[in-house]
């Protein structure tokens, strides 16, 4: 497993989710859990994701999806499971 | 599984606090360099660098990425350079000409400051100690990114007055050699007392005798978050204020482990240490001298600061032990002036004064750091100020160091601007009263009575 939290947060809009499940798709990125709120008409989905099916480097996928997120008005990241962890379990 | 409160607290402590890993910083032996012909010296340093730390910014740029963490700095520290250039150097100027190939090997694997241009004279001085002493100023004065550093004492050895009484004239000779620059020159330039050999802080670094051929260790830093973190607790008392700073020490740390470990790993370096400091930048938001006053102090400087100071320092070394497989090198709370926005309003305010500061060292990790005195303080004044804190060191059995910058030209109350990271600071009063008598007695203080443990 190579499991990378994928956050995304911004202005809710239609299809966000959409387009960033195509994108993963598209790279055989496995979704293994999502969880989504909405705090005062702000969008905050998290996102666990396999990506040890996937060719695509997590620098490669990192910046795609930042890209993918500066054109729908929304900010998204890629960091490995690891610094969470790291932080909230011992 | 991690949910999404726990991925919001990391990237809120990383977007809005300034939460960052400070520096990854390899200690690279260079013993194997020695050579008593001073030109195959330079070049076996220059290689041995050079081959050790290539990959040392890409791999931390490449971690900062995979993790979404910003590696502020990467650094390099090496075996103090007295050692190294003991046998090929016969006077001060071959000493320099090891310093500009320091500053050429880091510049060329692009870290931004490299640490070891340094001696160890707690009890004596070699003469290739004093000629390293002597090319300080000169060394500082042409090269951009060497880092000096003098160890004058120790709790085991005692304190090297002679070595006390030369570095007033070496630190105002590197004000005066670099006086058009803000006297940059003593910014690179600490001297210690129990200075810890696998230091990763700058410009006190160096790679200690005592440590393996390469060593990777980290400095981690969050006074951010400390100080957020207490905002949700105004008013509790202080086992809710000492649970919270343990708690949030040890999140910050097990990112600095973290990032260690990978760094060791990617580069097929030894894990060293993590060092636990709190470390201020001058960016808002990023003080030591805030967390006090959230603790309840006006300013850093009020009464009660020393013991704020101590709690915080302590609180901080409990949640970090836990979290790291080792901890060394500084481990503590940073307090300089210029580098910290609420230090620099605590001394525009007319709260926080050099005596206060001695005082505050005493329980914190380092010392007098980032002051910025008059620069016609004399050098027997700057002495008395080193020898005072060296004493602070060796009988609290502590790491304390010096780093003061006697701006020349300026009085008390100008203001010094030293740019970057390092911040700037308004000049501070030195007590003017004589300790010429004191200082220039020769020789040294002997250890003290608790170092005979044996």
């Amino acid at each position: 497993m190579n499991r990378i939290i994928i956050t995304v947060v911004g202005k809710d809009t239609v299809g966000i989710i959409a387009k960033v499940c195509t994108y993963l798709a598209e790279n055989d990125i496995n979704i293994l859990d999502i969880s989504q709120t909405i705090v005062s008409g702000y969008f905050n989905m998290m996102m666990i994701v396999d990506m040890s099916k996937s060719s695509t480097p997590l620098a490669d996928a990192s910046q795609a999806l930042e890209q993918l997120g500066e054109g729908i008005g929304v900010v998204i990241k890629c960091q490995r499971e690891e610094i969470f962890d790291s932080m909230h379990r011992i | 599984m991690i949910n999404i409160n726990e991925v919001s607290e990391t990237n809120e402590m990383i977007e809005k606090e300034n939460l960052d890993v400070r520096t990854i910083t390899m200690g690279i032996s260079l013993l194997d360099c020695i050579s008593s012909d001073l030109e195959t010296l330079n070049k076996n340093i220059y290689e041995k660098i050079y081959n050790s730390a290539k990959d040392l910014v890409k791999t931390g740029d490449e971690i900062s990425r995979d993790f979404g963490i910003p590696i502020v700095n990467k650094r390099i520290s090496v075996t103090p350079i007295a050692i190294i250039g003991a046998s090929a150097c016969k006077e001060p100027k071959d000493f320099v000409s090891i310093a500009k190939t320091l500053d050429k090997a880091a510049k060329d694997v692009g870290v931004n400051l490299l640490g070891g241009y340094s001696a160890l004279v707690s009890k004596g001085m070699t003469t290739a100690d004093k000629l390293l002493i002597q090319s300080i100023p000169e060394a500082l004065a042409t090269t951009d990114v060497v880092c000096s550093s003098v160890n004058v004492g120790s709790t085991k050895t005692g304190i090297n007055m002679d070595a006390v009484r030369l570095l007033g004239d070496i630190i105002l000779e590197t004000a005066e050699l670099t006086k058009d620059n803000q006297s940059a020159g003593c910014m690179k330039f600490v001297v210690f007392c129990n200075a810890p050999d696998d230091n990763p802080f700058m410009a006190g670094a160096f790679h200690g005798v005592t440590e393996a051929d390469r060593i990777i260790n980290v400095g981690v830093s969050g006074p951010g978050v400390v100080k957020t973190a207490l905002e949700k607790v105004r008013g509790e008392n202080f086992e809710v204020l000492c649970e919270t700073i343990k708690k949030t020490a040890f999140k910050v740390t097990r990112v600095g482990q973290l990032v260690a470990k990978e760094a060791s790993d990617r580069l097929g370096v030894p894990f060293g240490i993590v060092d636990l400091s709190l470390a201020p930048t001058p960016a808002i938001g990023d003080s030591v001298a805030d967390i006090l006053h959230e603790i309840g102090v006006e300013h850093a400087g009020a009464p009660g600061t020393t013991a704020a100071l101590a709690l915080l320092n302590d609180q901080v070394k409990k949640g970090g032990v836990m979290a790291s497989s080792y901890v060394g090198g500084l481990s503590g709370a940073f307090i300089p002036v210029s580098e910290d926005q609420g230090m620099i309003n605590a001394v525009n305010a007319g709260c926080l004064t050099l005596e206060k500061l001695e005082a505050m060292t005493c329980v914190c990790s380092v010392g007098l750091d980032m002051i910025a005195i008059p620069g016609d303080t004399k050098a027997t004044t700057l002495a008395g100020i080193i020898a005072d804190e060296m004493a602070i060191g060796m009988i609290n059995q502590k790491t304390t160091a010096v780093r003061l910058i006697p701006a020349i030209g300026k009085k008390v109350g100008d203001i010094v601007d030293f740019g970057g990271l390092f911040g700037y600071s308004p000049v501070m009063p030195v007590n003017g009263f004589s300790c010429d008598d004191f200082v220039n007695r020769g020789g040294r203080i002997p250890a003290p009575i608790h170092s005979f443990k044996n």
